[in-house]
C-alpha cells in the first residue's frame, strides 16, 4: 500500500493553536419570524424582487404586531450575479420590498451566501447598529440550462488553475470523497486487503453505499416537508444506480438547481419579548475558511474539540483534501460562544449544507459528531436518521441527532442566497414546536428540541458558517 | 401589430421555443402567464496572469514550476505556484517541480460545465510530489476509471501547441 503520503516536509498547521477564547457576540440576538418559497426548479411567474417579497410577507404574517417601519434596515443576499444576470439586484430587493431608505448591504459568500447573510443580520443586531433586522435572500437558477449553471457555480473556483481543467464542482465533491474514502475506508475497515487496487474499488463501493443512505434519508425525511423541492420515497439501489455524474457520485446524491427565497426577522430582546412569546435565541456564530484551491489545503494538525484528544488523531494529516478545516473552524468558533462542549450531547438536531451527499458524512466529522473516520459509520449506526421513519435499512441508532429533519439541500434544494436561510426558517420552526402548522404535518417536528444548528458551506469549503439556535425565554 | 409568442405549460418547451424564436409565454399549474425571452451575454476578457506569468510561460516550454519561500525555516514548496508563502506571508522563488508524481485523489467526470461537456469523460486529479508540501490539480490521460488508484505513479506531459493554460500540462500513468 502506498504510504499517505511521501510529499510535505511540513505544513502550515503543524503547531496546535492556542485555544482561543471565546466571545460574547455582543447583544442577545432573537430570531422572532422567518418565512420561504417553495424551492422549485422554476418560478418564471416570480421575479427575484417579487420572490423575496412573498418569503417576507410570510415572514411578517407571524409577527403580527410588527410593523414594516420597526425595522432598522436589511442586510440581503444571493450567490451570482451571473444567474440574476442584474448587477446591485439587492437594490431592487431593497426598494420592491419598500425598504428606502434604510440601510441595507448585499452578502455573497459563495454556497454559504444564505448563512452569511444570517450571520450578517445577527450583527447588525448584536453590535446595537439596529433593533431589528431583515435578512433576506434569494437565487434564480432557472435562468440557464443546468450546465451553464453549473459552469457559473464552477467559476467560484479559480478560474486560472482549477476552471479551465473541466471546472465542474461535482468533480471537486468526487475529488475530495475518493480521498476521504482513502483514508477512512481502504486504511480502515479494508486495511486488511492486500491488493491495493481491490481495497481501493471495495473501499469506494462501501463508501458509496453509505453516502446513498444519506440521500435516502434527506428525500424520505423531505416528503412531509411542502417547501421542499424533491422529496421522494429513494432505495440504496436506486442512488446507486442513479446516473454516474463524477465517480463515485451519483445523481441522486447531489443537490439541483432551484428557484427560491426566504427571510428571517432578528432583533434585540426587548423587541423580541414585545413580539412574541415563542422566540428563538442566536446564542452563538462562527464562521471559517480555507484555501480557494483545494490543491494547496495544508497537511497538519486536527484542531480539535473539547471532546477530543490529539492522541486521536496522531497519524492524520489534515485537512489535506479529505475534510473541512472551515467547518472545524465555525464549529469550533460557534460552540464556545455558545458554550457547548459536546456537540453530540449539547445539540437536538442540525440543518446542514448538504450539497452532496458526501459532504455530509465529511461535515458529521469536521462539527464534531463524530470523530474523524467515523462518519460513514456514524450513518450505519443511525444517529443522524429520525426516530420512527422506515428508511428501508435499520437505523438502530435514530433519533440520537437527527440531520436534516426538513430534507436538506438534497431534497429541499439549493437557490444559493436562500439557503442558509431557509436553513435558519426550518430551524426556527423546529425549537418553536410549529412544524405541525408550517408544513401541515406533524411527521418532522422533533420531541421538544432545546438547541439546533444551522451550517452554510461555500466553495470546496473555502468558507463555512454554523450558527447555534436556541429555544427562546 | 405582432402576434403573442406560443404558449406553452410545460417549461421545457418554452425553453425549446426561445432557442428557436427568441420569445415564448409559459402558462404555469395556477394559470399565470410569464414572456421568457431569450438574452444572449458573451465576454472577451483582457486578463492578466499577472505574478503567476512565469508558470503559464514555463508550462508552453513544457516544464513544471512551483514556488518555494525564501524564508531560512520555512522553505514551503508549493506545486501550485504563489508569490507568497501561505505559511509565513515571505517572498517565493520559483523552482523545478519534478516531472513525477503520485495521484493524492481524482475522479471521472461524466458530465461538467456546459464548457467541457463535449470533452467528457475526463479524469481529473491531485498530484503529489516528493519533497513538495502542496498539490496540483490536472487532467490525467491516457487511462480510464477502472485503471485509477490514489497512489499511481503519473509523469507529466506537455501541449506542444500552447494554449497558455493550466491545460498545457497534463499527467499519464507511468509506463
Amino acid at each position: 500500500m502506498p504510504a499517505r503520503t511521501k510529499s510535505t516536509a511540513k505544513t502550515p498547521s503543524d503547531d496546535a493553536a492556542p485555544r482561543p477564547k471565546a466571545r460574547t457576540g455582543g447583544r442577545k440576538v432573537y430570531m422572532v419570524a422567518g418565512g420561504v418559497t417553495k424551492f422549485a426548479k422554476a418560478h418564471p411567474s416570480m421575479d427575484f424582487r417579487l420572490m423575496v417579497k412573498r418569503a417576507y410577507d410570510a415572514a411578517m404574517q407571524e409577527v403580527p404586531n410588527l410593523t414594516p417601519d420597526r425595522i432598522d434596515g436589511t442586510r440581503i443576499s444571493y450567490f451570482s450575479d451571473h444567474f440574476s444576470r442584474q448587477l446591485k439586484a439587492a437594490s431592487m430587493v431593497q426598494d420592491y420590498l419598500g425598504m428606502n431608505p434604510k440601510g441595507s448591504v448585499r452578502i455573497e459568500w459563495g454556497g454559504a451566501t444564505g448563512g452569511e447573510c444570517f450571520q450578517a443580520g445577527y450583527e447588525a443586531v448584536a453590535s446595537g447598529r439596529m433593533d431589528v433586522c431583515l435578512a433576506a435572500g434569494y437565487e434564480t437558477m432557472s435562468r440557464v440550462a443546468t450546465w451553464k449553471g453549473n459552469e457559473f457555480i464552477a467559476l467560484a473556483s479559480d478560474t486560472n488553475f482549477d476552471f479551465p481543467l473541466g471546472g465542474f464542482y461535482t468533480g471537486y465533491y468526487a475529488l475530495m470523497v475518493v480521498r476521504h474514502i482513502y483514508e477512512y475506508l481502504r486504511l480502515g475497515k479494508f486495511a486488511h486487503v492486500k491488493d491495493e487496487r481491490e481495497a481501493q474499488r471495495l473501499a469506494i463501493a462501501e463508501g458509496s453505499r453509505i453516502m446513498s443512505m444519506v440521500s435516502v434519508k434527506n428525500h424520505l425525511n423531505a416528503l412531509h416537508n411542502p417547501y421542499a423541492q424533491y422529496p421522494k420515497r429513494l432505495t440504496v439501489d436506486q442512488v446507486l444506480r442513479s446516473e454516474m455524474i463524477s465517480y463515485p457520485v451519483t445523481r441522486e446524491q447531489i443537490c439541483t438547481m432551484s428557484d427560491g427565497a426566504a427571510a428571517v426577522i432578528l432583533c434585540d430582546e426587548s423587541t423580541a419579548r414585545e413580539l412574541t412569546d415563542n422566540p428563538v435565541r442566536v446564542i452563538g456564530v462562527g464562521c471559517g475558511t480555507d484555501t480557494m484551491r483545494l490543491a494547496d489545503r495544508p497537511f497538519g494538525k486536527v484542531p480539535l474539540m473539547a471532546h477530543e484528544k490529539a492522541a486521536d488523531y496522531e497519524h492524520l494529516r489534515y485537512p489535506g483534501v479529505h475534510s473541512f478545516r472551515a467547518g472545524r473552524a465555525a464549529g469550533l468558533e460557534a460552540y464556545r460562544m455558545a458554550g457547548i462542549e459536546n456537540p453530540n450531547r449539547d445539540l437536538d438536531f442540525i440543518e446542514l449544507h448538504d450539497a452532496y451527499a458526501s459532504s455530509e458524512i465529511q461535515t458529521y466529522e469536521d462539527l464534531g459528531l463524530c470523530r474523524y473516520g467515523e462518519g460513514y459509520s456514524f450513518v450505519e449506526r443511525g444517529d443522524p436518521f429520525l426516530k420512527g421513519v422506515d428508511y428501508g435499512f435499520p437505523t438502530p441508532q435514530a433519533g440520537a441527532i437527527p440531520v436534516n429533519p426538513s430534507g436538506g439541500l438534497i431534497a429541499c434544494g439549493h437557490p444559493v442566497g436562500a439557503t442558509g436561510l431557509m436553513q435558519g426558517v426550518f430551524a426556527f420552526w423546529q425549537l418553536q414546536g410549529t412544524i405541525p402548522t408550517h408544513f401541515r404535518d406533524p411527521a418532522l417536528q422533533l420531541d421538544h428540541p432545546k438547541r439546533g444548528a444551522i451550517h452554510s458551506h461555500a466553495g470546496t469549503g473555502s468558507s463555512v458558517t454554523v450558527s447555534i439556535l436556541e429555544r427562546g425565554f | 401589430m405582432r402576434a403573442r409568442p406560443p404558449t406553452y405549460s410545460k417549461f421545457r418547451d418554452a425553453q425549446a421555443e426561445l432557442e428557436k424564436n427568441g420569445a415564448a409565454i409559459f402558462r404555469d399549474a395556477e394559470g399565470v402567464e410569464s414572456l421568457i425571452i431569450r438574452y444572449p451575454y458573451s465576454i472577451n476578457y483582457i486578463h492578466s496572469y499577472a505574478e503567476d506569468s512565469p508558470f503559464f510561460l514555463a508550462l508552453a516550454e513544457g516544464k513544471l514550476k512551483g514556488s518555494r519561500c525564501t524564508k531560512k525555516g520555512c522553505a514551503f514548496v508549493f506545486a501550485t505556484p504563489r508569490s507568497h508563502c501561505m505559511v509565513c506571508g515571505s517572498p517565493t522563488e520559483w523552482v523545478d517541480l519534478p516531472n513525477e508524481g503520485r495521484v493524492h485523489s481524482w475522479t471521472t467526470c461524466h458530465f461538467g460545465s456546459e464548457a467541457f461537456l463535449k470533452e467528457t469523460p475526463y479524469n481529473l486529479a491531485m498530484v503529489e510530489f516528493d519533497g513538495v508540501g502542496s498539490l496540483l490539480l490536472v487532467r490525467l490521460k491516457d487511462a480510464v476509471e477502472k485503471d485509477l488508484f490514489v497512489g499511481m505513479p503519473v509523469v507529466a506531459r506537455y501541449d506542444p501547441k500552447p494554449k497558455y493554460s493550466i491545460t498545457d500540462v497534463w499527467f499519464v500513468p507511468k509506463k
